[in-house]
């Protein structure tokens, strides 16, 4: 394992130096929270389609077994926590952007977390073929766990099918107050270094690429020491300047590689395949012991928590649970973030469970903003602009956006917007741009879903009414026809059928 | 002599000014059927007729020809009216009066219980989105329903009925 | 338990409109101050009645148009546009033309378009540009600097106070003998007489090392002023760097084709409101263009033309008109530097 001086990365065009707030969680090991008396999950915790319950009500199931089949190709699979009875199927709802409602396994544990047996490790993983990594893959439910909850089994398979040449490992945890993949890697370095070698030698793969701020001298240390015991020659270790938004998927890409995703594509459109660090953790132990998606590291933190820290849940863990374990709220907590403070969602109640997509739970810490100014008319100065990672014109999006100027929003770059929240921070006007982006967006797939359903119907009537004239031209024709010839007989003739068939149903 | 230079100058401008004039006038002309064309683009063509007119498309020739307002669209409601007054930079003003108010979109739908199979409801359908035959059950396809009404009243049974649809937001996603 | 909803972004804004139109006013004391020590209690005047009128036009203005008065006037752009223009008008300019100005920069230049954020052309010099055309004659009367060996009558507190709210002068003065023509003023009339600069500086003691005398300090603290906007981020170098480019660049190759005979670079840089708009006027964000690379053009765009009116133009400084042109141009500017967006063929 080598690592690559700085200098060669690229420069990723804004961005902002936010502040870390990651000490007060950063510190010591990661505490195992206790298992909860019932457990929540969700069947859907990922993006892409929701899974498919496979349990009944009184059914008892024991750790890491399936609950729920995955449900296409971009979904993920479903497993017990741990052992117990199945209670209930019911919807309730889940903690995501938009009040959702989602089916929600119920379990009653029994406390004695019984193991699945039909789990087997891996059969010498490190000569594992695709097939076999794509399917241990997507039958332990792995999905990306940096946040966006993408199923790791789509990936991998688009980057099969894609071809890609670089493995990108993200442990760029550029939001402030989370810290639970530097926990990760400083304490399971040697895991996350042998799940990357694991998938590098599936796919065939020469070079990975791991990525860590370099303000996490730690994590570098782990690494480095880590390599004495699972080193390879292929991961090379980055230091990447500690700038919102670099941890993002695409920006990752682009510091690393100079490669531009295209708009609407994926890494794997330029050869590359990012995974959280978390993610090859998951790998790794799904290949060693068996163990499928049923916990996850999460940074629970903020001025409303009493003992701010990283906590290994398991999914389904009602967060309420898991604030008590954390020694409680203060008088604080009130707000309770999903995710960091720039991107994050704000839950309205704590009965909601730790999901894979919950990387950090913070209750009101000293920076996130308790009331919101009203916003002034743009002042057009620009610096919205200038620190945009993509590069978009916010200013030119929000005027297009308010004048109900739809088709000029895409060419501005709307879907290209990755929602950093970058432009609100530095809006001296306090203009919430990102959340009018996200209603754009949504505004906009349902004006082209509409269009898209008018021309149809269009087409169809036009269609309609041509075939309708044929017919009319037909009609009129025979009549002609009937004219012309004059038989006074014929004509008799017809009258006598139509009185016959009064409906004239042509039908 | 100066002043026959000042003429000869401004003559000269506006010589060139109304040859360019001319020119993109000729080039960039459209012609009357791109105008229809581009106000049935928004129209939300669910071939109602609630207009007066047989579908969307003659409502939008009617358009054209300055032969009616562009407030006779239910369906489209206000966003069709804003979407049309800012095409033909006019006024927006509100839906005519003695037009049924805007409805929430919705679908047909045929209470196979009800249904007699007698067709008549076929041909009513402008986007032929009734399927069946005679003395066979018939159904709507949902997805290419307009929701224009016009298949209720042929109906002998009053089997047909108007659902509200999912919401536009679940749809699109 | 329950918590209250929110949208992300949860951290805080790093800034305000109020605080940044606040920062760009007092960025412009230390000028101020030097424009005091050389020229009189005038630009204190100026100030006060600028500012005064413009917040009072603003205030009409939200007032009539049934928006929320305190909130608006708190972001502070009225203000601004009174220091600016304070800094733009003649000191002995009588109080209705000075209201007059205001009143132009506010109301026609600002509200008629929609208010702040809405305004296509800059303010300040859309109300001094009104009052230099209507009233040519008072807005060309400038004070000499007060320097000792300046010799010209200097009128007392009470025979200027009596001259700005009434426009004429008590017995025995008249402007003609307390204004003197300003350096550019000088200049245009040397250029005009076929004379070679240098001549005209050592035969005029309003002259100092580049540009006028006194006025050169005052262009020292503006540009102090601009560094630190500069430092602190609330402008970027874009406009500045390519004003004075647009103004230096011509005047320095015009200055070595004619041999002397032009004004150079130095002249141009530290005369008339070349540092003042580079640093302060041009670089108001409504008005201006917003990409990087458009911002240069913008910014060239003044430079140049405010030289090519100060060289062949009707007025001896041709800034005002400069910033008006290129502001009309905004748009196009805008439309052809928009930044390829990631991701995105060119």
């Amino acid at each position: 394992m080598t690592s690559a001086p700085t200098e060669n990365l690229h420069r990723l065009p804004g961005g902002l130096r936010l502040p870390g707030f990651k000490a007060q969680s950063a510190t010591g090991e990661i505490r195992e929270v206790p298992i909860p008396k019932t457990l929540v999950l969700p069947v859907r915790q990922h993006a892409g389609s929701a899974a498919q319950p496979i349990v009944s009500v009184g059914d008892r199931v024991l750790r890491g077994q399936p609950i729920a089949r995955a449900e296409g190709d971009f979904s993920a699979s479903v497993h017990a926590a741990s052992s117990g009875t199945v209670v209930a199927i019911e919807s309730r709802p889940i903690p995501a952007r938009e009040a959702t409602e989602a089916a929600c396994i119920i379990i009653e544990t029994d406390g004695r977390d019984e193991p699945w047996d039909a789990l087997a490790p891996i059969a010498n993983p490190l000569a594992a073929t695709p097939d076999t990594l794509l399917e241990a893959i997507g039958k332990a439910g792995i999905v990306g766990l940096g946040g966006a909850a993408f199923p790791t089994l789509a990936k991998l398979r688009h980057a099969v099918d894609a071809g890609v040449d670089t493995l990108i490992l993200n442990g760029v945890e550029c939001e402030p107050y989370i810290s639970c993949d530097d926990a990760l890697m400083r304490n399971h370095a040697v895991e996350i270094l042998f799940g990357t070698r694991i998938m590098l030698t599936a796919l065939g793969l020469r070079q990975c690429a791991i990525g860590i701020e370099s303000d996490k001298p730690d994590s570098w240390a782990a690494f480095t020491e880590a390599a004495s015991i699972e080193g390879d020659d292929r991961v090379q270790l980055v230091a990447i300047p500690t700038v919102y938004p670099s941890g993002g998927e695409d920006q990752l890409v682009y510091l690393l590689t100079g490669r531009e995703v295209p708009s609407g594509g994926f890494p794997s459109d330029v050869g590359a395949l990012v995974h959280n660090v978390g993610t090859a953790a998951a790998v790794a132990d799904l290949a060693l012991t068996g163990t499928p998606l049923i916990s996850r590291i999460v940074t629970v933190t903020g001025e409303g928590i009493a003992n701010p820290g990283n906590y290994r849940v398991r999914l389904g863990t009602p967060i309420a649970d898991v604030a008590a374990f954390a020694g409680g709220y203060t008088e604080h907590a009130k707000r309770l973030i999903m995710g960091g403070p720039m991107t994050g969602v704000a839950l309205t109640d704590d009965a909601l469970p730790v999901t894979k997509a919950c990387n950090c739970l913070i209750a009101t810490g000293p920076a996130v903003r308790t009331s919101f100014e009203p916003e002034r008319p743009c002042i057009r100065c620009g610096e919205c602009a200038r620190i945009c990672p993509v590069r978009l014109q916010p200013q030119q999006l929000l005027r297009a956006h308010r004048y109900g100027a739809g088709d000029t929003l895409d060419g501005l770059g709307l879907i290209d917007c990755i929602e950093c929240g970058c432009c609100d921070l530095v809006c001296p006007s306090h203009i919430p741009l990102t959340q009018s982006f996200r209603d754009a967006k949504l505004a906009r797939r349902i004006d082209v879903y509409e269009r898209e359903r008018a021309e149809r119907a269009r087409e169809r009537f036009e269609r309609r009414q041509e075939r309708e004239q044929v017919r009319a031209d037909a009609q009129a024709a025979e009549t002609e026809r009937l004219k012309q010839g004059a038989n006074p007989d014929a004509i008799a003739e017809i009258l006598a059928r139509k009185r016959e068939k009064p409906d004239g149903d042509d039908v | 002599m100066d002043i026959v230079a000042a003429i000869a100058v401004l003559a000269g401008i506006a010589l060139v000014a109304g040859l360019a004039l001319t020119l993109a006038a000729r080039t960039l002309q459209r012609d009357a059927d791109d105008v229809v064309e581009r106000i049935n683009a928004e129209l939300p063509q669910t071939q109602c007729a609630q207009c007066g007119f047989p579908g969307c498309r003659p409502y939008a020739e009617a358009i054209a020809l300055g032969e009616v307002d562009i407030n006779r669209c239910p369906p489209g409601g206000d966003a069709t009216i804003a979407a049309l007054a800012r095409l033909l930079d006019r006024d927006i003003i509100a839906l005519d009066a003695s037009l049924p108010p805007p409805a929430p979109p919705g679908v047909a739908i045929i209470d196979e219980e009800r249904c007699i199979g007698c067709a008549r409801c076929l041909p009513a359908c402008p986007v032929d989105a009734i399927l069946g035959a005679h003395q066979f059950m018939h159904t709507v396809v949902e997805d290419l329903c307009t929701g224009c009404e016009l298949c209720i009243a042929p109906c002998p049974v009053d089997c047909i009925d108007m659902v509200a649809t999912e919401d536009d937001a679940e749809r699109a996603a | 338990m329950r918590f209250e909803p929110a949208l992300s972004p949860y951290l805080r804004p790093e800034t305000g409109v109020g605080a940044v139109m606040r920062e760009v006013s007092l960025a412009l004391v230390p000028a101020a101050v030097i424009y005091f020590f050389f020229f009189g209690f005038g630009i204190l005047f100026n100030l006060a009645l600028c500012i005064a009128a413009c917040v009072a036009f603003e205030a009409l203005a939200l007032r009539v148009r049934g928006l929320p008065v305190a909130n608006t006037l708190s972001d502070c752009s009225a203000v601004l546009t009174g220091v600016l223009l304070a800094f733009a008008l003649p000191t002995y300019l009588p109080v209705w033309v000075t209201i007059t100005a205001c009143g132009a920069a506010v109301l026609l230049a600002k509200h008629v378009y929609g208010g702040i954020g809405f305004n296509p052309f800059n303010p300040a010099m859309l109300g001094y540009a009104f009052v230099l055309i209507a009233f040519p004659v008072a807005m060309s009367s400038w004070l000499p600097p007060a320097i000792g060996d300046l010799d010209y009558i200097r009128p007392n507190v009470f025979e200027r106070l009596t001259y700005l709210f009434t426009g004429s002068w008590p017995a025995g003065l008249e402007l003609d003998a307390i204004t003197r023509a300003t350096p550019l003023d000088l200049v245009r009339t040397a250029a005009r007489d076929q004379l070679m600069l240098e001549e005209l500086r050592s035969a005029s003691p309003m002259f100092g090392d580049f540009g006028g005398r006194g006025w050169e300090w005052i262009g020292n603290f503006i540009t102090l002023g601009g560094g630190w906007l500069l430092y602190r981020g609330i402008i970027r170098w874009h406009i500045p760097v390519a004003v004075l480019a647009g103004m230096l660049i011509p005047a320095t190759l015009d200055s070595i084709f004619t041999g002397g005979a032009s004004a150079g670079p130095g002249f141009h840089l530290f005369s008339g409101a070349t540092l003042l708009a580079a640093f302060f006027i041009a670089t108001d964000p409504v008005s201006a263009a917003t990409s990087p690379r458009g911002r240069l053009i913008y910014g060239f765009g003044i430079g140049f033309i405010a030289w090519v009116i100060r060289k062949w133009g009707g007025y001896p400084d041709g800034i005002a008109f400069a910033v008006l042109l290129m502001n009309a141009a905004v748009p196009l500017i805008d439309h052809f530097t928009a930044p390829r967006i990631l991701g995105h063929e060119r």
